[in-house]
C-alpha cells in the first residue's frame, strides 16, 4: 500500500531528527532554565517575530486591498455596516499594534541576564482599575454604536412600499418568487411540491396566483435575480431540505434558510450592476482577475452581484450560487412584466 | 499508609492504572496521536484549497476512493474538515490538554496523594480511549465519516439522503461523542471534588496556583455544559433512528416529502452552542492557567494581579454560559435577542482584557528565562490578543452579518483558541516533562520547534482574515466556482505552504519528546526553581506522591524575587517554595 510508503517517509524524517538531536548533544549538562546566551538570542529573535507579525499585518492590509469586496457597499444598510466596520477595525488594529509591541519589547528588554533582579510587583489596584474601566468604556461605546447599527439594518417595519421576494434554497440551487401585484406571497409548504410547482406554493391560496417564480434567462438558461435600485427589498427565506444561508456579501446581507421556518432579511440596493462595474476598485479587481484567468486559459468575466450559499449543505455547497442584477426601477419593472405569473406558468 | 505497598503488575501499572500521574501520561499520548491525525488532515485539505484539482499522490494514498486520481472529492473534503475540527476541539484540546494536566497537576499542586477517586479517573481515561477508537474507526466506514461540520447541524446531519457522511459515519460520531462526554463528566467531577476536599494543610483556596484555579473552573463549566450537548446528541439520535421530530420539519429531499413535522433545527443550534461556546473556554482556560504558572516562574516575578486573575477566570466562566447566541445572529433569531447576545459577548472582552494586561505586566521588569516553555507562553499571550481582538468584530451582531461563516471566523477561532491552546499545551509539556518522565527535553530542538511553529501559525491564520473579508465562505471545497475569488489563489498557496511547514515542524517536537523519554538527561528535583508543591515531590514517581508526610503550605505560590527591608533577596535566592514558613519580618502577600 502506498500509505505505508508515506509512513515510512515519516519515520525516516523522525530518524533524521534523532540524528539532529545527537548532533546537538542531547546529553550534555546544561543550565536547566535558560543560559544568558539563550536568553539573549531568543530575546532578540522575539523582536524578529514581532517584525514578522507587523510585516504580515501591513502586507495583508495593503496587499489585499484590491482583493477585498469592492469597498463600495451596494446597499443603504451596507453604508452603516461599513462605517461601523471601519471604526472597529481601526480600533482593534491600534490596540493590536500597541499590545504586541509591549509583549515583544518587554520580552526583549527584560531577557534574563546574570545580574538582573526581577522586580517584585504583585498588585496595583490603581492600574487594574484603569484597565478594567478603559475597556469597559470603549466597549460600551462599541455596544451602543453596534446595536444602533444592528437595529437600522434589521428593522424592516418602516420600509415604504417594500418589494417582497421569497428566496427558496435546496440542494444545490436557489429559486425565487416575487410577490406579484398584491405584494403578498401565497402560502407554501413542501407538501405541495408537485411537477413544476417546485417551490410547493399552495395554489388554492388567493395570494398565490399573481406570484412570479423566477424563470431562467432565455438566452443564458441561468436564473438571474433582478432587483430595483432604491427600493427596499424584503427577502423571505425558506429551505426545502437542509440549512442553507443566503449570503449576499456586496449588500452586506446574510440570513439562514431554515426548513420549517420563514426567516427574513431586508436591504435597499443602492448601486446598480452597471454602476458597480464602472467603479474604479471593481475595475482594478476584475482586470487582475481576468489577467489571471487568461494565463490559465479561462474565459474573461465581468463583475456581477452574487448570492452564495454560506451554510454547509452537502457536496456542492461550494457551488450554490445565483446571479443578482440590480437595475434602475423602470428597467426592473419592465423586466418583471415579461415574467409569467404562477397562474400562467403552472 | 500501608496500602501503598501492594504489588503492581504490568497491567495495573501501565494499562489499568489508577495513579493520576500515569493516567495523565496516557491522556497525553492519546491526545498526541489524535493531534497527529487532526493536523495531518488539515495539511491534506489545505493542499486541496491551494491547488484545486491538482493530483497529489499522498491524497490518493491516504484517502482511497475519496481521493481517486489524487484529487479529493467534495464529500471527502467535508469529511476531513469535520473530523479535523472534532478531533482538534474535543480529543486534543479538551481531553488531551485538560485530561493531561488536570490529572498530573491537581494532586501534585494541592498536595494530595491522588485524585479523589482513582477508579473513576481510570474509567474516565478508558472511556476517552474508547471514544477515540470509535472516532478513528468511523474514518473507515464505506459511506465516509461524519461530514456535516464539527457543529453537526441537522437536518444535514440527520438525513443520510443529504450527504453520505450522515449515514453510519454520523451514528459513530454520535456514539463516540456520547462516550466522550461521559468520560469528560467523570473527569470533571473528580477534579472538582479533589480540589475542594483534598488540599493539604494550609492550602487555602486563595493560595492555589492559578493552574488549579483554571482547571477547577474549567471542570465546573464542563459539568454545566457538557450534559446539554449530550441531550442534544440524544435527541438527534432519536430523530435519526426513531422518527421523532425534535429538529426536523417540512422536509422534501430525494424526491419525497418526509414525515417530520413541528421540529426546529434552531433548537439544536441553541443546545449545541450552549455547550459550544463554553467549550472554547474549556479549551482555553487550562492553557491560560498553565501559562500563568510558566510565565511567573520564568519571569522570576509574581504573576501580576493574582486575585484579579481569579476574578477574571470566574467572570469569564460565568459570562461564557450566556453568550452562545453570538453564533446564531443570522439564524432568524429575534433581533432584540441578538442585541442581548451582543451585549453579553462584548462584556466578556473585559475580563479577557484584564488577563492580557496582567500577563504583559508580569513580563515587565522581570528577569525572563526564555526557555521553550516560556517562549510558547509568550506566544500564547500574543496569539490570544490577535485572535481575541477580532472577536470584537464577530461579537458585534451588525458586523457579524457579513463575516459570519467566512474564513474570517476560521482565522479568529484558530488564533484565539486553536493556536493559543496548542501553545499552552506545548508550554505545559516542556515545563512539566521533567515531572512526568524524570528527564529533561532538549532545549535547542524546543527552540527550533517554537520558531517554526510560531512563524507558521501566524503565516497560516493571519492571511485568512483577509480571504474572509473578501467574502470567501468556510467549508468550501474550492473557490474556483466563483470568479470573484480567483485573485485569492496566491494567498491560499502562501497559507498552505506555511501550513505544511507548521505541520512538519511538529515532527521535531515528537522526536524530541520520545527521544527525551528514553535518553534525556536526568532531571533535578526542581529544574525551573519553581515555588509550587509538585517540585517538592521526588523525581521518581511513587504512589502517594510524597514519601513521608505531605508538605504543609505556608504561603501563596508566587513569592519570586521577594526582597526584605534592605532590598536583599529573602534566603539569598529568587524563589521561596510554598512550603517554606513565613520568615520573621517577611511581609505576607
Ligand atoms: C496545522 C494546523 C491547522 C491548520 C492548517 C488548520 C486549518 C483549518 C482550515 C483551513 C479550516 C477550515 C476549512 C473550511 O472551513 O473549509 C479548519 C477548520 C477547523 N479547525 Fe483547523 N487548522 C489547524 C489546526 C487546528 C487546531 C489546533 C484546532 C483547535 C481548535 C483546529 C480547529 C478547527 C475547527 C473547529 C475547524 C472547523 C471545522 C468545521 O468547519 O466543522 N484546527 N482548520
Ligand atoms: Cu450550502
Ligand atoms: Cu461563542
Amino acid at each position: 500500500m502506498k500509505a505505508l510508503f508515506y509512513i515510512i517517509i515519516g519515520v525516516a524524517l523522525m530518524v533524521v531528527c534523532w540524528q539532529l538531536v545527537k548532533l546537538l548533544g542531547l546529553t550534555k549538562k546544561e543550565n536547566q532554565t535558560a543560559t544568558p546566551k539563550e536568553n539573549d538570542i531568543n530575546g532578540k529573535l522575539m523582536l524578529v517575530l514581532m517584525t514578522f507579525i507587523y510585516v504580515l499585518m501591513v502586507l495583508s492590509l495593503w496587499g489585499t486591498r484590491e482583493v477585498l469586496l469592492p469597498q463600495l457597499g451596494a446597499s443603504e444598510e451596507a453604508y452603516h455596516i461599513d462605517l461601523l466596520f471601519k471604526y472597529s477595525m481601526a480600533l482593534i488594529l491600534v490596540v493590536q499594534f500597541i499590545l504586541q509591541a509591549l509583549i515583544f519589547w518587554f520580552t526583549f528588554k527584560y531577557r534574563g541576564t546574570e545580574g538582573r533582579k526581577a522586580y517584585f510587583f504583585a498588585d496595583s489596584h490603581k492600574l487594574e482599575m484603569w484597565w478594567t474601566i478603559t475597556p469597559a468604556v470603549v466597549l460600551a461605546g462599541m455596544i451602543i454604536y453596534g446595536l444602533w447599527t444592528w437595529n437600522q439594518v434589521m428593522d424592516a417595519s418602516d420600509a415604504e412600499n417594500p418589494l417582497i421576494i421569497e428566496l427558496y434554497a435546496k440542494q444545490f440551487q436557489w429559486e425565487a418568487r416575487y410577490a406579484g401585484d398584491d405584494n403578498t406571497l401565497g402560502n407554501a409548504n413542501v407538501r405541495f411540491i408537485e411537477g413544476t410547482n417546485t417551490m410547493g406554493v399552495d395554489m388554492s391560496d388567493k395570494n398565490a396566483a399573481d406570484d412570479i417564480a423566477l424563470a431562467p434567462n432565455p438566452e443564458t438558461f441561468l436564473k438571474e435575480l433582478h432587483l430595483p435600485k432604491g427600493r427596499t427589498v424584503i427577502f423571505k427565506l425558506r429551505s426545502q431540505d437542509v440549512l442553507h444561508s443566503a449570503y449576499m456579501p456586496h449588500f452586506r446581507a446574510q440570513m439562514n434558510c431554515v426548513p420549517g421556518m420563514v426567516t427574513q432579511i431586508k436591504y435597499t440596493p443602492s448601486v446598480t450592476t452597471e454602476e458597480m462595474r464602472a467603479y474604479p476598485d471593481t475595475k482594478t479587481k476584475f482586470e487582475n482577475i481576468n489577467a489571471l484567468r487568461k494565463s490559465q486559459g479561462k474565459e474573461e468575466v465581468e463583475f456581477d452581484y452574487l448570492l452564495l450559499c454560506n451554510k454547509i449543505c452537502g457536496a456542492s455547497h461550494y457551488n450554490m450560487q445565483l446571479k443578482i442584477i440590480v437595475e434602475e426601477e423602470a428597467d426592473f419593472n419592465k423586466w418583471l412584466k415579461t415574467q409569467k405569473t404562477l397562474a400562467e406558468s403552472l | 499508609m500501608s496500602d501503598h505497598h501492594h504489588k503492581e503488575t504490568f497491567v495495573t501499572k501501565y494499562i489499568f492504572s489508577q495513579d493520576h500521574k500515569m493516567i495523565a501520561k496516557q491522556y497525553l499520548i492519546t491526545g498526541m496521536i489524535m493531534g497527529i491525525i487532526g493536523i495531518f488532515m488539515s495539511m491534506l485539505f489545505r493542499l486541496q484549497l491551494a491547488y484545486p484539482g491538482e493530483s497529489f499522490g499522498i491524497i490518493e494514498a491516504f484517502l482511497g476512493e475519496g481521493g481517486e486520481g489524487g484529487v479529493m472529492t467534495p464529500d471527502m473534503y467535508l469529511a476531513l474538515v469535520t473530523i479535523h475540527g472534532t478531533i482538534m476541539v474535543f480529543f486534543v484540546l479538551t481531553a488531551g490538554l485538560s485530561g493531561t494536566f488536570s490529572n498530573l497537576l491537581i494532586p501534585l499542586q494541592i498536595g494530595a496523594r491522588d485524585m479523589a477517586s482513582g477508579f473513576l479517573n481510570m474509567l474516565s481515561y478508558w472511556m476517552f480511549f474508547l471514544s477515540s477508537v470509535i472516532m478513528v474507526l468511523s474514518l473507515f466506514v464505506t459511506t465516509g465519516p461524519a461530514s456535516a461540520g464539527w457543529t453537526i447541524y441537522p437536518p444535514l446531519s440527520a438525513l443520510p439522503q443529504a450527504m453520505p457522511g450522515s449515514g453510519v459515519g454520523m451514528t459513530l460520531w454520535l456514539v463516540s461523542m456520547a462516550v466522550f462526554i461521559a468520560s469528560s463528566l467523570l473527569g470533571s467531577l473528580n477534579y472538582i471534588v479533589t480540589v475542594l476536599n483534598l488540599r493539604t494543610k494550609g492550602m487555602k483556596m486563595t493560595r492555589l496556583p492559578l493552574t488549579i484555579w483554571a482547571f477547577f473552573i474549567t471542570a465546573i463549566i464542563g459539568v454545566i455544559s457538557f450534559p446539554v450537548l449530550l441531550s442534544a446528541a440524544l435527541l438527534l439520535i432519536f430523530d435519526r433512528s426513531f422518527g421523532t421530530s425534535f429538529y426536523l420539519s417540512d422536509i422534501f429531499i430525494a424526491g419525497e416529502v418526509l414525515h417530520y413535522k413541528g421540529g426546529s433545527p434552531i433548537l439544536f443550534e441553541h443546545l449545541f452552542w450552549f455547550l459550544g461556546h463554553p467549550e472554547v473556554y474549556i479549551i482555553l482556560l487550562p492553557a491560560l492557567g498553565l501559562t500563568s504558572e510558566v510565565i511567573a516562574t520564568n519571569a522570576r516575578k509574581p504573576i501580576f494581579g493574582y486575585r484579579a486573575m481569579i476574578a477574571s477566570i470566574i467572570a469569564i466562566a460565568f459570562l461564557s454560559t450566556i453568550v452562545w447566541g453570538h453564533h446564531m445572529f443570522v439564524t432568524g433569531m429575534n433581533p432584540f435577542l441578538g442585541s442581548v447576545f451582543t451585549f453579553t459577548t462584548l462584556l466578556i472582552a473585559i475580563p479577557s482584557a484584564v488577563k492580557a494586561f496582567n500577563y504583559i505586566t508580569t513580563l515587565w521588569r522581570g528577569n525572563l528565562q526564555l526557555n521553550p516553555a516560556m517562549m510558547f507562553s509568550i506566544g500564547l499571550v500574543s496569539t490570544f490578543i490577535t485572535g481575541g481582538l477580532t472577536g470584537l468584530i464577530l461579537g458585534d451582531s451588525g458586523l457579524d452579518i457579513n463575516v459570519h461563516d467566512t474564513m474570517f471566523v476560521v482565522a479568529h477561532f484558530h488564533l484565539v483558541m486553536g493556536v493559543s491552546a496548542i501553545f499552552g499545551m506545548f508550554a505545559g509539556v516542556y515545563h512539566w516533562f521533567p515531572k512526568m518522565y524524570g528527564r529533561m527535553m532538549n532545549k535547542d530542538l524546543g527552540y527550533l520547534h517554537f520558531w517554526l511553529t510560531a512563524i507558521s501559525a501566524y503565516g497560516v491564520f493571519f492571511p485568512m482574515h483577509f480571504t474572509g473579508l473578501a467574502g470567501l465562505p468556510r467549508r468550501y471545497y474550492n473557490n474556483t466556482a466563483f470568479p470573484i475569488f480567483d485573485d485569492l489563489l496566491a494567498i491560499n498557496v502562501v497559507i498552505t505552504i506555511f501550513a505544511l511547514i507548521g505541520g512538519f515542524a511538529q515532527l521535531i517536537f515528537l522526536a524530541n519528546f520520545f527521544i527525551s523519554i528514553k535518553k534525556g538527561p536526568k532531571a533535578p528535583q526542581n529544574p525551573w526553581k519553581s515555588n509550587t508543591l509538585e517540585w517538592t515531590a521526588p523525581v521518581e514517581h511513587m504512589h502517594g506522591n510524597w514519601p513521608g508526610e505531605i508538605p504543609h503550605v505556608e504561603r501563596w505560590p508566587y513569592d519570586y524575587s521577594k526582597t526584605d527591608a534592605n532590598g536583599e533577596l529573602w534566603g539569598g535566592q529568587d524563589f521561596t517554595p510554598q512550603n517554606v514558613p513565613i520568615r520573621e519580618g517577611e511581609e505576607v502577600f
